[in-house]
């Protein structure tokens, strides 16, 4: 088991109090395991990923712990945090687009990074090269500035440089959203193969897009307003939703063939509760078309079948 | 209705132009009233260019745009105004498209004050109701209210309902769900397929295959500026004729259907600039109303 997480509680301290962006998730993920993380905007499925490596300064963990590989990860401790990221715990962050140092060279922006952690560059330098050819970028990308890179080839750097000490977890938050289709096909396509060349053991990729996830997750994770709503493999999640709001998020994604004038699909109505002062009970109450007297009271997220869990009472049946 | 006629668009680029960019190539279709066409490129194909040249928010470099059989780039400023009340756009980012500061009714009175002057108050109430209902927003909801207390479903609603309140008859809708979460966006879509049955045309501008495939009547597939492949929407999409709209087609992910379960793959196409105007572009027909570009010799 490469990675547990137990009753994780994250929240944004603003003015008006504490916003519930994660509120509870307890999940693990395994070795060579890749696991979607989808949601909506606002279901906490960032506040999820980067408390694994990084809080900003407005998040506070509120409750609950972090274990990779058998050691508790001090998630809370910005410092000490520090001695995981990059070896252990790597990202590529949401804005990976914009994450490389606009006035240095790729190449020594690499060294810089790798010197700050004690690993020669000298050293480094084959594997890298061997990596870059891996996704397709030639060594002189090292001697180029990112301005004359194009949005695939600076996702791809990053994606090389975030994996290039062999990181146990590697956090990947909508690594493809910004990208062309087939650009988003290659770089979607590489999250697999660098787990099957063991660049890393386990990752988690977050997106808004469910079919990116079908495509390359193992298991997929779905958030709701803060809170876990149900997890299972690609197949079970895509074919055999469980949880009706996952079930009406599948319905209303148009796909290639769906049409207008033949089927109309629909939306969900209403929108999410607000996290600042999030409802008691089930947080798809007030949206769902199954929603009885029940859910006031907080369905648990519980594993329903083996590997399938969800958190709603009427999943079961 | 609208006519968009060998349209090209070359940008300046460089200090003091020295260089140039050809970012729209001898493009030409129509849309007629009460179709959806969609207008599909990957970013840099020039679809948003066109757009904006069809609202007259940049010029054509050569070519004509007309609507109703009027050339759009010799209108004054008087009637530009005629022409943006039966041409409107709507935009990507539905957050950005509000002053912050106003609230919806101001938005909206602007309008008003711009456009339908001789309104009575009575008048553009009801107004105002008829085209809240027609993207079913409840005027309670929204009226009264900051950009900030809606959401962005709302909010890309309301800049559609904010075009109906002029009687248009061309709806310039540029990636107007791509920012929306996935259960809003289907209503937003929606919606237009409704528009559309009250005859509006529709230039719906996208970079996602299965929207513009689930709402549009007719789809052009742009590729650096160039028309690759034009035709009804369930010919090009279930027929595809241009490697590069099979090639397109085959990344798109899909729920039920494995990248990996597609024979052969394709290279990733970063596109370049567009290749320089040498035959013209000429599209051949394949089909009834199917037209594909020759393939490059690559």
């Amino acid at each position: 088991m490469s990675l547990a997480v137990d009753n994780l509680r994250v929240y944004y301290r603003t003015l008006r109090g504490d916003v519930r962006a994660l509120d509870g998730a307890t999940f693990t993920v395994r070795d060579g395991e890749i696991m979607g993380v989808a949601g909506e905007s606002g279901c906490g499925k960032t506040t999820l990923g980067k408390s694994l490596i990084r809080l900003d300064g407005r998040m506070r963990v509120a409750e609950g712990t972090v274990t990779l590989d058998g050691v508790e990860l001090p998630i809370a401790d910005d410092r000490a945090m520090d001695t995981y990221r990059f070896r252990h715990v790597s990202i590529v962050p949401q804005y990976a687009m914009s994450a490389l140092n606009p006035i240095r060279r790729i190449g020594r922006m690499i060294s810089e990074l790798l010197s700050s952690r004690g690993v020669s560059y000298e050293e480094t330098l084959p594997e890298l090269r061997r990596r870059l050819a891996l996704v397709g970028l030639e060594d002189e990308v090292l001697e180029r500035y990112p301005i004359e890179l194009s949005g695939g080839m600076k996702q791809r750097v990053v994606m090389v440089l975030s994996t290039l000490m062999n990181p146990s977890l590697l956090i990947a938050d909508e690594l493809t959203s910004a990208l062309d289709v087939s650009t988003q096909k290659a770089v979607a396509e590489m999250l697999v193969e660098f787990r099957d060349r063991g660049f890393v053991k386990s990752t988690i990729v977050i997106t808004h897009d469910l079919s990116i996830l079908y495509q390359v997750a193992d298991t997929i994770l779905v958030m709701y307003a803060g809170k876990l709503v149900e997890k299972g493999s690609a197949a079970e999640i895509t074919e055999d939703p469980r949880h009706p709001y996952t079930k009406l998020l599948i319905a209303s994604l148009p796909e290639v063939g769906v049409r207008f004038e033949e089927r109309r699909l629909t939306g969900i109505a209403g929108r999410p509760p607000s996290l600042l002062r999030p409802p008691t009970g089930c947080r798809f109450r007030a949206r769902c078309p199954l929603a009885t007297e029940e859910c006031a009271e907080e369905p648990p997220f519980v594993e329903i079948a083996p590997g399938r869990y969800a958190a709603c009472w009427k999943a079961a049946a | 209705m609208l006519q968009v006629d060998d349209v090209t668009k070359v940008f300046r680029t460089g200090l003091f132009g020295s260089g140039s960019q050809t970012a729209v190539s001898g493009v030409s279709f129509d849309v007629r009233a009460g179709e959806v066409v969609s207008l599909i490129g990957e970013s840099g194909s020039g679809k948003t260019t066109v757009g904006r040249m069809i609202l007259r928010l940049t010029t054509a470099t050569a070519g004509t745009i007309s609507f109703g059989g009027e050339d759009v780039a010799g209108y004054s400023r008087r009637d530009l105004r005629r022409y943006y009340a039966r041409v409107q756009g709507v935009f990507q980012d539905p957050f950005s498209s509000y002053n912050p500061v106003f609230k919806v009714d101001r938005v909206l009175g602007m309008l008003r004050s711009n456009y339908l002057p001789g309104l009575s108050d009575q008048e553009w109430k009801r107004t105002l109701r008829s085209s809240l209902e027609a993207v079913s927003l409840e005027p309670s909801d929204v009226l009264g209210k900051y950009p900030h207390q809606l959401s962005g479903g709302q909010l890309q609603r309301l800049m559609v309902a904010r075009a109906l309140l002029l009687e248009i008859e061309l709806l310039v809708a540029d990636e107007i769900i791509s920012m929306l979460d996935a259960s809003t966006r289907i209503d937003v879509l929606n919606l237009l397929g409704d528009l559309k049955g009250r005859g509006l045309g529709i230039l719906f501008i996208t970079h996602d295959l299965s929207l513009g495939n689930y709402i549009s009547d007719r789809t052009l597939i742009l590729r650096r500026g160039r028309v690759v492949e034009l035709g009804p929407t369930p010919k090009v999409f279930g027929d595809p004729r241009h490697s590069y709209t099979r090639a397109l087609l085959s990344c798109v992910p899909q729920l039920h259907r494995k990248w990996s379960d597609e024979a052969g793959g394709v290279a990733t196409g970063n596109g370049g600039p567009p290749a320089a105007s040498a035959n013209g572009g000429g599209l051949v027909a394949v089909d009834d109303d199917h037209f594909v570009a020759p393939e490059d010799e690559a």
